[in-house]
């Protein structure tokens, strides 16, 4: 019962897959009824499956496997297996998932490609549930990749669109690097036990067993699969695709670029937790913490509405990876959750905004207004007041407002690092987040304000705005609901008493005693400690966030733009999203022409000399070789040919063309042969 | 004479059956190879038959063969009807078409 | 001498003399009467072989259909230059001699040399029935191929005449 469930939740999208790319145009509606309903009853079992999972209290897996290739004497199994974490993790995929379809049957009306729009969705979904289903790495390597493809297909949706072509190989081509290393760690660790399985790698570790018997190597492996963490979930320094990625259609961006594709990473890094030394997650750790501070600072200087949104993702991404580095596993984990249901609320706001904006412009035959830049809105509060209000709730969220369920993930991030500073002094690590947390304040209300306070940008444009339809506004108050600290943890103040905390616990950790991260428990207590100081920290620097977001853009009591000029290089370098792509445009993208040029000249002058000696040598023996084909082999195989002309002329004689004398000759040679074998 | 040969003659039994069967092969043989009459070649192909036949019936009843030599007999019969059919009627097709039946005269085969 | 020894001699006799005629005379009419006797004493021998149904069928098959069809070709195709022409004229006598008695000495040789496996003669009995039990069980298929067969033979032979009469002169 409990190992089909999980199988028929991953195959529903994958039905739907099917079922769209080859009928949905021919489908009424174009099917978008029938893939929505087939995601919804995932949903619906997934949320049974979790429900009865936490219920049960029991820390045991629902778990099925067999085996797949036999090689040589060892053998591939794959299956799947669920834990209270991947329970969690297929609500929040198909929740999210659910949402998105129904929001895009508004957003994506009359779009060209509506079915094969839906088609990949469930592609999406389907691949998005494998990685969280499988009890292998194999099977996960293999959905992570079809995670990428799907990603692929669906920002480059308006693959007319230039840039939406080039966003989508970009996301594709980055991704592939942060795979490549995933690739080799996996490779590691299957050489060294000849499993791919998570259990038995575990175990192999528990019992000593180390990877080319060492410890750096069992680092290294740890922090290749975390490569693939880095792509996925971009990370410091891959994560110049998600901004470009948001080329895509916004419900899209909701749900891959923000909620669960790039919530992968994060979920990977969980998944292989126990096998990650302490060196590993110290990497980790910084990874996070200086990818949560690049984008943070990006974010406010941007003035598309989905670029914010999306420096804002990279941001919060990176704390959950550093909640995991530090070892505040269940923190990061619940920081996922609760991240992926008000962001994916942010961007289907965000969606609702360019959508109202998108109809407005069309209907003024306007085309030359950026329907995503801030700075054309403004005082959309009153024209959509749902959208607003919503928005104000996952702005509050993501912000760290108390009572909401952004608060609460994120003060347990934060006192996770600060135990972990107590612990060995790593304090960079707790100023990176408190500074993070001010910081997301102000760019979350920045963009609240300039988007439905104030003045509009410009009266013909907002006046024509309508509130969006039925549809699209559903999903973003289920979205605010969710964004709430109940569904979480009855005390708002405090998510280690919630059912979420009992649920998910840290994995016991399986390298050998000397690398091995401090136990849950010692950092247990260490947050225990400190946790009361993080609150008041966190809640102060948001509050000042707040304040200086409001100081800026709605009092104007402080001039941005001054602020911005005494600020110089560094808020140049933000605006400019600190040159990462112009210095890899440069430093791979032109190295690569240079390295082209030299390998150019390299093959044109020496291997093509090369080449052609050997050409003109070849021509020599081959004038010699013609010279003894003409004479002496030609002068024997004429020879065969005029003997056998000859003998075929004597022996045509015999043929007289009379049957008779055939016959004679039949007989003869029968009754000669009855002698020789009497 | 001997007696013994004389007995032999008195009592018939498989090979005088036997030498009989040879006698008409090497007589069909003889007309096979000798005449230049289409027709002709063919009775010779008939005694032919008929001899291995003879060979057939006569090992059917003195030896272990039994009734399955007179299965064969019957299909050789079946085969040498069909086979008059077929080869009279290409003999009339190349009649028509040499105005000729001489084997002789018939030499397009000759290399 | 016993009975069946006498007309076993008589019927060789007949046998192999209709057959020599049949072989060494120059008019092919008489050639084929002397077949039809030669098929009427190999009919006879069947039966002293008391091979009964064979008999009849040669007598049936041969003599009723067979040498019609020869004397239908003898006839048909005899006429040269509008009178009718029954010589026949023989070619590659010598060897034909010499590989025809060579045949015969050969084959008398194995045929009296060899140590046949011989059984006890039984009471010969009907074999009609049996015969056609045989054809109805195990030589069921053979029996349908042969039927096949002719068939297939009648098929062609009608085709081969029809286009002979459709398309009576072909320039060659």
């Amino acid at each position: 019962m409990f190992t089909t469930i999980p199988i028929i939740i991953l195959l529903l999208p994958l039905l739907g897959f099917v079922l769209m790319i080859f009928f949905g145009k021919k489908l009424p509606r174009q099917g978008d009824w029938l893939s929505s309903g087939l995601i919804s009853i995932s949903l619906l079992l997934s949320i049974y499956l979790l429900i009865n999972k936490v219920s049960s209290h029991s820390e045991e897996m629902i778990s099925h496997s067999f085996t797949w290739v036999l090689i040589g004497s060892g053998s591939i199994e794959i299956g799947i297996a669920i834990d209270n974490l991947a329970a969690v993790m297929l609500v929040v995929v198909t929740l999210v998932s659910t949402l998105v379809h129904f929001f895009s049957m508004g957003y994506m009306k009359d779009d060209v490609r509506y079915s094969r729009y839906y088609a990949y969705l469930g592609l999406f979904s389907f691949s998005m549930l494998g990685i969280v289903i499988t009890n292998n790495l194999l099977l996960m390597y293999a959905a992570w990749e079809l995670v990428g493809i799907s990603s692929y297909l669906l920002i480059g949706h308006w693959y007319e669109k230039k840039s939406a072509s080039n966003a989508a190989n970009k996301a594709f081509i980055v991704n592939r690097i942060g795979d490549f290393g995933m690739f080799i760690g996996i490779m590691i660790l299957f050489f060294s036990y000849s499993t791919f399985t998570f259990e038995a790698i575990f175990s192999s570790i528990n019992s000593g067993q180390l990877p080319f018997g060492s410890e750096q190597w069992l680092t290294a492996a740890g922090i290749l699969i975390f490569c693939g963490a880095v792509g996925k979930s971009a990370q410091f320094p891959l994560h110049v695709w998600l901004p470009d990625a948001m080329e895509g259609p916004t419900p899209v961006s909701a749900l891959i670029h923000a909620a669960t594709m790039v919530a992968a990473g994060v979920y990977l890094v969980a998944r292989v937790f126990p096998m990650l030394t302490s060196d590993a997650l110290l990497v980790i750790a910084y990874i996070g913490a200086i990818t949560s501070l690049i984008a943070a600072t990006i974010a406010i200087t941007q003035f598309d509405i989905k670029k914010v949104l999306a420096y804002s993702t990279i941001s919060q991404l990176g704390y959950m990876i550093m909640a995991l580095g530090v070892g505040a596993f269940t923190a990061g984990f619940m920081h996922l959750v609760t991240h992926a249901a008000f962001k994916a609320g942010l961007f289907l706001g965000a969606g609702s905004v360019i959508y109202a904006m998108h109809e407005s412009l069309h209907k003024a035959k306007d085309h030359h207004t950026d329907a995503q830049d801030v700075r054309n809105m403004g005082g959309l509060k009153s024209k959509m007041p749902i959208t607003y209000i919503t928005f104000l709730v996952f702005t509050l969220a993501i912000s760290g407002i108390p009572f909401t369920s952004g608060f609460l993930s994120k003060d347990e991030i934060l006192a996770g690092t600060l135990a972990f500073s107590t612990m060995n002094g790593h304090w960079i690590l707790p100023v990176i987040g408190f500074a993070v947390a001010a910081m997301t304040a102000l760019y979350m209300f920045r963009l609240l304000i300039l988007t439905f306070h104030g003045k509009p940008a410009d009266e013909s444009i907002i006046s024509g705005i309508k509130e969006s339809p039925k549809v699209m506004t559903v999903p973003l108050m289920v979205l605010a609901a969710l964004s709430l600290f109940v569904f979480y943890s009855f005390n708002p103040l405090g998510a280690a008493s919630g059912w979420f905390y009992a649920a998910i616990e840290q994995p016991m950790s399986v390298v050998p005693e000397l690398i091995q991260p401090a136990s849950a428990h010692v950092f247990h207590e260490a947050v225990e400690n400190i946790h009361g100081m993080a609150m008041i920290i966190s809640i102060l620097m948001a509050g000042a966030g707040v304040l200086l977001a409001f100081a800026m853009y709605q009092w104007k009591k402080v001039n941005a733009d001054k602020l911005a000029e005494h600020a110089g290089v560094l808020y140049k370098g933000a605006f400019n999203k600190w040159y990462f792509d112009e210095f890899y445009s440069k430093a791979f993208v032109g190295g690569t022409i240079i390295l082209t040029k030299i390998l150019r000249w390299f093959d044109e002058n020496i291997i093509d000399g090369i080449v052609n000696g050997s050409a003109h040598i070849t021509k020599i023996i081959s004038s010699i070789s013609g010279w003894i084909d003409n004479n002496v082999v030609d002068g024997l195989v004429n020879a065969t040919a005029n003997t056998a002309d000859r003998a075929g002329g004597l022996l045509s004689k015999i043929q007289t063309g009379k049957v008779q004398v055939y016959l004679v000759y039949v007989v003869f040679s029968f009754l000669v042969l009855f002698i020789l074998f009497l | 004479m001997e007696p013994s040969f004389l007995q032999w003659l008195a009592d018939p039994g498989l090979s005088h059956f036997l030498i009989l069967s040879a006698i008409l092969f090497s007589l069909g043989i003889m007309a096979v190879l000798s005449k230049r009459n289409v027709i002709m070649v063919l009775m010779g192909v008939e005694l032919i038959l008929n001899s291995a036949n003879i060979n057939f019936i006569a090992f059917s009843r003195f030896t272990d063969l039994s009734l399955d030599g007179h299965m064969i007999g019957l299909f050789v019969i079946i085969v040498a009807a069909a086979e008059a059919a077929v080869a009279l009627a290409i003999v009339l097709n190349a009649y028509k078409r040499f105005k000729t039946i001489n084997l002789d005269d018939i030499s397009m085969l000759k290399g | 001498m016993e009975f069946t020894a006498i007309l076993f001699y008589v019927f060789a006799i007949l046998t192999i003399g209709s057959a020599s005629i049949m072989v060494f005379s120059k008019n092919i009419v008489h050639s084929a009467f002397a077949l039809m006797f030669t098929l009427i004493g190999v009919a006879a021998i069947y039966v002293l072989l008391y091979a009964d149904f064979l008999a009849a069928t040669q007598l049936l098959v041969y003599v009723g259909g067979i040498l019609i069809l020869i004397l239908f070709g003898v006839m048909l195709t005899s006429q040269e230059s509008a009178k009718l022409n029954f010589k026949t004229v023989t070619v590659n006598v010598v060897p034909a001699s010499i590989l025809s008695v060579t045949a015969l000495v050969l084959l008398t040789y194995v045929f009296t040399t060899t140590q046949w496996a011989s059984r006890n003669l039984e009471t010969p009995q009907e074999t009609v029935e049996i015969l056609g039990t045989m054809l109805m069980s195990d030589y069921l298929l053979p029996f349908i191929i042969a039927g096949v067969l002719l068939l297939i033979a009648i098929i062609g032979s009608i085709l081969m005449a029809t286009r002979l009469n459709s398309k009576p002169t072909e320039s060659n």
